[in-house]
């Protein structure tokens, strides 16, 4: 690990001051990821901004929606009441998500921040154009059952690890950020970005913006919501595949809206708009399901060893929206 | 740096990049919390902070500066064994030993997690909270820490046993 120069800020504005004026300077808060990334001098900042303890609460924001401040720790989240009442889809995710032990350090805007968890990536002896922008990219034809089949490019085939987040895309979530240049807000499924040619730059996040709050707004999904999640094991691993799948039903039983998001499988947590539209207004039979799936998937692309995870997807996709539309829900 | 471990304070001169695993074993000789991975994935280092369970891995010292941290260390002596140790002893819950304290710290903190309804994959209804406290259901609570012999099922029972006898923890299971 290389040296570092420590503050505590008491608050977000000083915390901004004090990374604007402060060479490399990045935020810590849980650790779960930066010190481990640190401690294979993946990431090499002079300065430790520490905003744990900051933007720790959750708040009715308003016609039943939710405020959930970054620095609330992941456990706290899928505790809270109102979490699993209204967006039981979150509290869901996040509890499919890392052990215990890293739920209870890990807070909500390192989630969202977290970095890939590519071997590649974190082997300082392969190439990876993340970590050396240029240096060529050794997961292409490398092991990679855990890369992307969507989204990805011939310069980086890297997922982004979060279970939290494939709920939060699905059900719309706003980050909050507040920087240099003053607040802002942007949706989630804006903020990550496909890898391109610049797989280096994973966010939209400008230098020294601070997420401060995730922003939920109210659903009629609680009663018609799952996550679920295959990995090689039961608990405690990242994702080969999740799908985070919500209906809501017209009176009529057609489906009004649905919604869907994937994890494990790109470069970003990966919003199926293409499903999604293809279900709009359907009846909510299994061909119709495999029909959004096949849409949604059409696009992937598999690697050497990645191909089961095309069909994989989208018989997840199809068992999570037949259960959905067969459950009583809530009125 | 200034530390409450186990009810007692410590004051240290430390290289910032300290981890707070190396502060306890390598600083202040409290090696009873072990190091296996170093990188979050094994649960060896667990340890509770304010009664949570944290891998201490994965902490700058730093950060843990002033509150209340707790160790296998100070959850139990040789003559006044805690309920857990001697379930374990009871239930055949290690081989090696090496990944013990870690897990017997990892289900102290579980059983506050019961406690305050922490839910988990397997809570089959989400918003009324209700937990079956079962053989799965702590496998599941237990997952981030790993144990390499054969005393994996001697773990669980012995957790099953110490959760179901705990009267703080309020589950009739």
């Amino acid at each position: 690990m290389t040296p570092f120069r420590y503050e505590k800020p008491v608050n977000t504005g000083q915390a901004i001051e004090i990374c604007r004026h402060a060479p490399a300077a990045s935020y810590l808060a849980g650790g779960t990821n930066l010190v481990d990334l640190m401690r294979e001098t993946i990431e090499r900042p002079q300065t430790l901004v520490d905003v744990s303890g900051l933007s720790c609460a959750i708040q009715e924001s308003g016609d039943g929606g939710l405020l959930i401040g970054a620095g609330v720790k992941n456990t706290a989240v899928a505790a809270h009441r109102t979490v699993r009442e209204r967006f039981p889809l979150l509290a869901e995710a996040i509890v499919s998500g890392a052990s215990g032990q890293i739920r209870n350090m890990a807070s909500v805007g390192g989630n969202i921040l977290q970095r890939t968890r590519c071997y590649y990536f974190y082997d300082g002896t392969s190439r990876c154009n993340k970590r050396e922008p240029g240096a060529g990219c050794d997961a292409l034809q490398g092991y990679n059952p855990n890369h992307a089949i969507l989204g990805a490019s011939k310069s980086c085939v890297a997922t982004h690890p979060s279970d939290m987040c494939v709920a939060l895309v699905a059900l719309d979530a706003t980050v909050h950020l507040e920087g240099p240049h003053g607040p802002r807000s942007i949706k989630l499924t804006e903020l990550h970005r496909l890898p391109g040619d610049t797989p280096e730059i994973e966010t939209e996040l400008r230098p020294g913006d601070l997420i401060t709050a995730v922003e939920l707004r109210a659903n009629r999904f609680a009663g018609r919501c799952s996550y679920r999640k295959v990995r090689d094991r039961s608990s405690f691993a990242f994702a080969l595949v999740s799908v985070a799948a919500a209906l809501e039903l017209a009176g009529d039983g057609t489906i009004r809206e649905a919604r869907l998001a994937l994890g494990g499988v790109a470069h970003k947590p990966w919003r199926a708009r293409a499903a999604e539209a293809a279900l709009a207004g359907a009846t909510p039979t299994e061909a119709h399901f495999r029909k959004a799936a096949d849409a949604e998937l059409s696009a992937a692309r598999a690697l050497m060893h990645n191909a089961f995870k095309i069909e994989l997807a989208k018989r997840v996709i199809v068992g999570s929206f037949v259960a959905l539309a067969q459950s009583r829900g809530s009125a | 740096m200034h530390f409450t471990i186990n009810g007692r304070s410590y004051d240290a001169e430390l290289d910032i990049r300290i981890s707070l695993l190396d502060l306890l074993r390598d600083n202040l000789g409290l090696t009873g919390t072990k190091k296996g991975c170093n990188q979050g994935a094994c649960g060896a280092c667990t340890v509770l902070v304010g009664g949570e369970r944290i891998i201490s891995c994965l902490a700058l010292a730093v950060q843990y500066q002033n509150r209340e941290i707790t160790t296998i260390e100070g959850l139990g002596s040789p003559d006044a064994l805690h309920p857990l140790q001697q379930a374990f002893i009871e239930h055949d819950g290690f081989q090696c030993g090496y990944c013990t304290p870690g897990q017997i710290c990892s289900a102290v903190g579980l059983a506050r997690e019961l406690a305050v309804g922490v839910p988990t994959i397997l809570t089959s209804n989400l918003a009324t909270g209700a937990i079956d406290l079962t053989d799965e259901e702590v496998r599941e609570r237990m997952s981030g820490n790993l144990c390499r012999c054969g005393a994996h099922n001697g773990i669980i029972d012995a957790v099953l046993k110490y959760l179901r006898s705990a009267p703080e923890i309020g589950v009739t299971r």
